[in-house]
């Protein structure tokens, strides 16, 4: 028997926690009412699971409940599992970029999902609500949403502009920033990027960045290094702009276009107004 | 205030994995070390912080023998001592936990609790977003993780955690164990000096006996690989209407 | 990801990397001429990831070296040509006495070639033109105002570009050599990881991966990838308000090893100060594993800490600001040969196979230009001979040797290397059948082409005694190393009575075949065409008339020529006669077959009639003939010339049996008062007292045949290299005429004698360069005693109106001037001029 904790009925990461959770076994779902606090709702689901395994999605909560969970119970915790067999398991390491087979010595199974290696699942199950115990509990006390001005958020974007080394620096993002201002889309850049001072933190897709999966993503003069990947691979398409015609960021890529980005960009900029004119 | 930090070295990898012969490994001998990005700036926080109000940061790692690169490396942008539990095997979270608290209340009975213990959220390379809160449970300490944010004062932290369309609040009373993630600062480069100084800061080693893996890694494996073959477009700003035929086809132009 | 164009079934020549070396080659390839080239690299472009995509981009323009500098300067200009050069200005600083001394030797360098504008200045002024320089710690610097900082990647790039305008040139990135087939010793083809491509020249440009790719052809490139490490620090205050690249002038701090320059915003500071770290080229990460770049490998930071130290003390005002950071930091990766020089040219194994490789961005350009033209013409205008990869022994190749000279050579980067300094890393590789005699008398070794040779003999201190007041001691301690005064009573000694001479080292190589008298004819300037046992000593030319070697000959048969030719450029000169036999002749390396031993002095002749029934008289055995004789049990092969200017002969039996060949002639002699003597005498003394030239020094490409003095009464009818040439310089009048002078007064301004070692510049008594119609400078080719004649002799090559026997000049050395006078403008000798010695 398989517990497994949804963040929402509707959440695309915990459906998918879902179909990883009735792969171990008979599933039944639980979801949390109340303020966001880690300790107190992992209580709430050692207490709900009864001995059964547990199986959460590998979003930022669902990695930090679990591991709550996992504290408490003094078990075992597979982060980011991608494939489940007996007692035997493939979990991703390097945000994605290495795959790690391990075998957990438990009886029960802690797990969460990796974000897209599993399909979500199609059941329609009856979640059951828990309401943790909030004494002394460490509890979310408020909420902060940063000024965007407006802006579409890196997370939320249709569209990613983004840009790496090859820009040069940080005036030459204002060429990404027009293009994304026509496509309605988020400007992104690397980790070269934001450790140059070029733009800020809130920009960098990677590993140790956002991650992303809009349904573009346009990657400017950025090499294609294992951490940067491991944040925009959940893109449904990749339209990668490099200089060097073999670069690794190719190896990812749907569409290529060979060049000078601080050529190309401008004529995509341009060629889509006089579309959009048209 | 008394802050630990707890690092790990990890290689710098370039744009492809390359394993050992016996695939247990990633094959290093080209590369670089450093710590995990979220941890840099953990430190950068621990060390602005005590640069502020005074105190005194620590920096721990458990690690292989060469790691103690990585602890001077911490000690050169202004942690203040070392602790180096040193294994050259691989630890699975819960035995990294246990070796870090036990070490922790170790230090504490020799030199007074601490008021903030500081780790990222998760490790470049394994990513197991668990050894902070395992810390804490073991030293009865509350833990926030996954901060953007972070401000301490009168004994309190006033924590950001990264949420869903911006960030959720807590506020905690010291000691606490907090996990960053990168974002949370611009760390600093050390200077020349601070290098040479970091050389003759203390640094405390000890051998450490890993305990038997409850997930116990039994060999890495490089994944297959999109196999994507890119569809170029063309060369140079001549491709710019063929990208925005593509744009068109996409439904985002 | 499919190629959008593919590469061409085949090429006129394929030049492998496009680094500085390559991009350059395949533009002045294009310029002179050349169609379908192909230029291929493995990495992406415009930045490989080669040390040039790294290096710190700075020219210094002066060094010892006549031809480095040339090179050097050759560079600076085509730089400068295509705007991406900066001027900056250099300072060599010192932190000691002794580096002082060395600064003046830089400053000697600069005169004798012609690089203006350069001083020594005081600490003072060192701070006046950097001002974040900690004048305290340093004595004084050597100025140099045209160093300069370049973009060698745009460079590159453009080179690249005018030659693909040119329609001349074909450039494939990401395209990776696999293979090279050679057929009958010659290159045919060449694969890499886009397709195949026939041709029959290649040249290697891969600097670090050179070897790697030359080995898959069955040929060698010798040279080793090596670290020096460089960090970049910053933001400095002192750079705020710099626009550009660079407003101060670069530091060289010579006595740590290292370097300071200013990179923007930042401060970049280099070292080459660190233990050795040596890597293999066939373990270099590729562009994908790397994580900057194959070459810009992981900082090791305990090699860098004594650096830092010194950095800090040099450069306080910068480094010790907590708020510059060390924001870069890498091991990068050069390549570096045994002996410090590029390797250039055809390689000796695989015909079509050539090496532009192991050379710096700062003779990148000038490396290019003149190897386009040996390609072109069979020479360069640059002198390229002292980098001829054909120069190397097979023992000098291997992976030890290779790896122990790069080390030892490393830590000498801006070390004060003395002229005659010598290697201490693996010694003791070729020993003659003589050397355990040798060791008994006490011989001090020097090295010479991995031969231990005797440079002098520690037993014939006894002989300082003999000639008391004749031995001119050397007070100072600079001409005093690597120097004994035994050197000059050996020469004595020989003079009076005999010497005996090891000279195991000569190259020997036969040319054998129907059309050996052919070959020999066309490389030597000399007719060839002579009896048996005529020994010809002929120099041998490039195309243009200049020197490519100096050699002997000796006609053993109608079709069988034995050459014998001095060990530094033996191989070399190997080559060339291989190069110009045509099939069915034979050429044939016989060094390790024969061995020399030399005998000269009056007393010569009766201490090898005592060892011989056969005719060793005046008549009986004519000079300039050479004949089988036996000596006591051993037959040998006698031949009497002298490079010594006495009677005598070389006397060469198998190896096997030189031991034997020693003790006889020892016996012998000890009646007559023989002395074993070294190459103190025979390369120094002895011939500059007789004013022979040396290949090298006095004879090299700058110089014709007739401005060196050497011009035969007659030209032979047979065509020869170089003879259109010679025949029009025999017509004009020479720009410069080769000149023995003598030193008038030895006494410095403290009161020392100083004696001079070679390559001071010539002034005219106002203290002005000397510099002849074609623009060189007046410089000693060759210093030495003369003890025969109680004087130090200097040749060197004056401008016409100068070389006057008697002319008053003045030689600069040290810092201070010294007056010299003309005592030969020809091949006149300074000692027994009628050569009564040598045909007695």
């Amino acid at each position: 028997m398989t517990l497994v904790v949804l963040e929402s009925a509707d959440d695309e990461l915990s459906r998918q926690a879902l179909t990883l959770g009735e792969s171990l076994g008979q599933a039944r779902t639980v979801t949390i009412e109340g303020p966001y606090a880690p300790a107190a709702w992992a209580a709430a689901i050692v207490e709900a699971a009864q001995g059964d395994d547990i199986v959460g999605p590998g979003s930022d909560r669902g990695n930090e409940v679990l591991a709550h969970v996992a504290a408490q119970l003094d078990l075992p915790l597979a982060a980011n599992v991608t494939d489940v067999r007996g007692d035997e398991l493939t979990r991703i390491r390097w945000g994605g970029t290495l795959l790690e087979e391990a075998r957990l010595h438990s009886d029960r199974r802690l797990m969460t999902a990796a974000p897209f290696a599993f399909a979500p699942s199609n059941s329609l199950l009856q979640a059951q609500v828990l309401a943790p115990n909030l004494d002394g509990a460490v509890a979310v006390v408020d909420h902060v949403a940063p000024d965007t001005g407006g802006k579409v958020s890196l997370a939320d974007a249709k569209v990613v502009v983004s840009g790496g080394r090859g820009v040069g620096s940080a005036e030459g993002f204002a060429i990404l920033e027009e293009l994304a201002a026509l496509l309605d889309a988020a400007v992104g850049c690397s980790r070269v990027v934001t450790s140059a001072g070029w733009r800020p933190h809130s920009d960098q897709v990677g590993q140790t960045g956002t991650k992303v999966s809009p349904d573009l993503y346009i990657a400017c003069g950025i090499s294609g290094a294992t951490q940067h990947i491991a944040g925009c691979k959940g893109a449904k398409a990749l339209l990668a702009i490099n200089a060097d015609r073999e670069a690794t960021i190719f190896a990812h890529a749907d569409y290529a276009v060979i060049g000078d980005l601080h050529e190309i960009v401008p004529a995509i900029t341009a060629e889509l107004r006089k579309a959009k004119g048209a | 205030m008394r802050i630990l930090c707890c690092v790990k070295r990890v290689p710098i990898t370039g744009g492809r994995m390359v394993l050992t012969a016996d695939a247990q490994a990633i094959e290093t001998k080209h590369l670089g070390f450093t710590i995990s990005p979220h941890e840099e700036c953990g430190v950068e926080e621990a060390v602005r912080i005590v640069e502020a109000g005074g105190g005194e940061v620590v920096v721990l790692t458990l690690g292989p023998e060469e790691a103690a690169e990585q602890i001077r490396d911490c000690m050169a942008i202004g942690a203040d001592r070392g602790i180096h539990l040193v294994s050259s095997e691989e630890w699975d979270a819960q035995g990294t936990a246990a070796a870090i608290a036990d070490a922790i209340r170790a230090d504490s009975e020799n030199t007074g609790p601490f008021d903030l213990i500081v780790m990222g959220n998760e490790s470049a390379d394994a990513g197991g977003y668990q050894v902070g809160i395992r810390v804490a449970y073991a030293l009865g300490l509350p833990v926030v993780t996954g901060l953007k944010g972070l401000a301490v004062d009168g004994g309190r932290a006033r924590c950001e955690q990264e949420a869903p369309g911006g960030r959720d609040v807590y506020d905690v009373a010291l000691p606490a164990v907090v996990t960053v993630k990168e974002g949370l600062n611009l760390p600093r480069y050390p200077s020349v000096p601070a290098k040479l100084r970091a050389k003759s800061k203390p640094l405390d080693a000890r051998a450490v006996d890993r305990p038997a893996s409850q997930l116990e890694k039994l060999r890495l494996v490089v994944p297959e690989g999109s196999r994507k073959q890119a569809e170029i477009l063309g060369e140079g700003r001549e491709a710019a209407p063929r990208v925005v035929e593509v744009l068109q086809q996409l439904g985002v132009a | 990801m499919t190629d959008s164009s593919s590469l061409p079934a085949s090429a006129r020549a394929v030049v492998v990397g496009a680094g500085i070396v390559g991009s350059s080659l395949a533009y002045h390839l294009a310029r002179l001429g050349w169609r379908d080239l192909v230029l291929i690299d493995k990495g992406p472009l415009p930045n490989p990831g080669g040390s040039t995509g790294h290096a710190s981009n700075f020219i210094f323009p002066v060094d010892h070296s006549k031809e480095m500098t040339q090179l050097t300067a050759d560079s600076v200009r085509q730089y400068k040509e295509w705007d991406v050069f900066t001027e900056s200005g250099g300072i060599e600083v010192a932190r000691t006495e002794e580096r002082m001394q060395e600064l003046q030797r830089r400053m000697s360098s600069a005169k004798a070639w012609g690089i203006e504008g350069c001083e020594i200045i005081t600490p003072a002024r060192v701070k006046e033109l950097v001002p974040y320089i900690e004048e305290s710690v340093i004595v004084g610097g050597f100025y140099t105002p045209g160093v300069g900082i370049v973009d060698s990647l745009r460079f590159g790039t453009i080179a690249r570009e005018k030659a693909q305008e040119l329609g001349a040139l074909q450039v494939f990135a990401n395209t990776e050599v696999l293979g090279i087939d050679v057929e009958g010793g010659r290159v045919t083809g060449i694969r890499t990881s886009k397709g195949d491509i026939a041709t029959d020249m290649i040249v290697v440009c891969c600097g670090v991966w050179a070897p790697k790719v030359a080995r898959m052809a069955g040929a060698s490139i010798p040279l080793t990838p090596a670290v020096h490490q460089m960090i970049d620090v910053g933001p400095v205050p002192h750079f705020k308000d710099t626009k550009g690249v660079i407003e101060f002038p670069i530091v060289r701090d010579m006595d740590t090893n290292m370097y300071e320059r200013q990179d923007g915003s930042g401060l970049e500071v280099g070292s080459y100060a660190h233990r050795a770290i040596l890597h293999d080229p066939e373990d270099i990460p590729s562009n994908e594993e790397a994580a900057l770049s194959p070459t810009e490998l992981p900082f090791t930071q305990e090699d860098f800490e004594k650096q830092m130290e010194d950095a800090l003390e040099l450069i306080p005002e910068v480094l010790n600001d907590e708020s510059v950071g060390i924001k870069y930091a890498i091991n990068g990766l050069l390549s570096l040969t045994p002996d410090g020089l590029p390797l250039l040219g055809e390689t000796p194994e695989v015909k079509g196979l050539w090496s532009a490789a192991a050379v710096w961005v700062k003779e990148g350009p000038g490396v290019g230009r003149a190897m386009a033209e040996w390609m072109t013409h069979g020479e360069s205008e640059i002198d390229l001979q002292s980098s001829d990869i054909a120069r190397f022994y097979e023992c000098q190749k291997s992976r030890t040797n290779i790896r122990a000279r790069a080390a030892e050579g490393f830590n000498k980067t801006y070390g004060i290397v003395h002229p005659s300094e010598q290697w201490e890393s693996n010694r003791g590789v070729r020993l003659s059948p003589f050397y355990e005699r040798e060791k008994a008398l006490g011989a001090v070794f020097y090295e010479a082409a991995a031969w231990e040779r005797p440079h002098w003999y520690q037993s014939n201190e006894k002989l300082l005694e003999e000639f008391g007041d004749r031995i001119n001691m050397r007070e100072a301690e600079w001409e005093s190393r690597w120097w004994s005064p035994i050197i000059n009573a050996e020469h004595l000694a020989m003079r009076e009575r005999a010497a005996m001479f090891d000279l195991t080292a000569f190259c020997i190589f036969d040319v054998i075949g129907p059309g050996a008298l052919a070959c020999v004819q066309t490389v030597s300037t000399r007719q060839m065409d002579v009896g048996h046992g005529k020994v010809v000593y002929t120099p041998v030319l490039s195309p243009s008339g200049t020197f490519k070697s100096d050699l002997t000959v000796m006609r053993l048969g109608d079709e069988h020529f034995r050459v014998v030719t001095g060990g530094a450029h033996g191989m070399a000169d190997l080559k060339w006669y291989s190069d110009h036999a045509a099939a069915g002749t034979t050429v044939i390396d016989l060094t390790s077959a024969w061995t020399t031993l030399g005998i000269w002095g009056p007393r010569s002749r009766d201490i090898l009639a005592s060892l011989t029934r056969d005719d060793v008289s005046h008549t009986g055995f004519p000079f300039g003939t050479c004949r089988t004789i036996e000596l006591d049990s051993l037959r040998v092969l006698a031949s009497r010339i002298s490079y010594v200017g006495e009677l005598g002969w070389e006397l060469y039996v198998p190896i096997e049996q030189g031991a034997k060949l020693w003790d006889l002639v020892w016996e012998a002699g000890q009646a007559h008062g023989i002395a074993p003597a070294g190459i103190g005498v025979y390369g120094t003394t002895g011939r500059l007292e007789k004013c022979y030239r040396a290949f090298g020094f006095e004879l090299d490409a700058d110089f014709t045949v007739v401005e060196a003095g050497m011009a035969p009464p007659k030209v032979k009818g047979a065509d020869f290299i170089g003879k259109e040439a010679h025949l029009r310089h025999r017509e004009a009048d020479p720009a410069a005429v080769l000149c023995t002078l003598t030193v008038d007064d030895h006494t410095s301004k403290s009161g020392q004698k100083r004696y001079m070692l070679g390559r001071e510049p010539i002034l005219a008594k106002d203290g002005s360069r000397l510099v002849d119609a074609h623009g060189r400078g007046s410089y000693v080719t060759s210093a030495g005693a003369g003890p025969s004649i109680g004087k130090h002799i200097l040749m060197a090559y004056l401008p016409p109106e100068n070389a006057n026997v008697g002319e008053e000049l003045l030689v600069e050395y040290l810092g201070e001037q010294y007056p010299v006078t003309v005592q030969c403008n020809d091949a006149t000798a300074v000692f027994d001029p009628e050569n009564a010695r040598v045909r007695a």
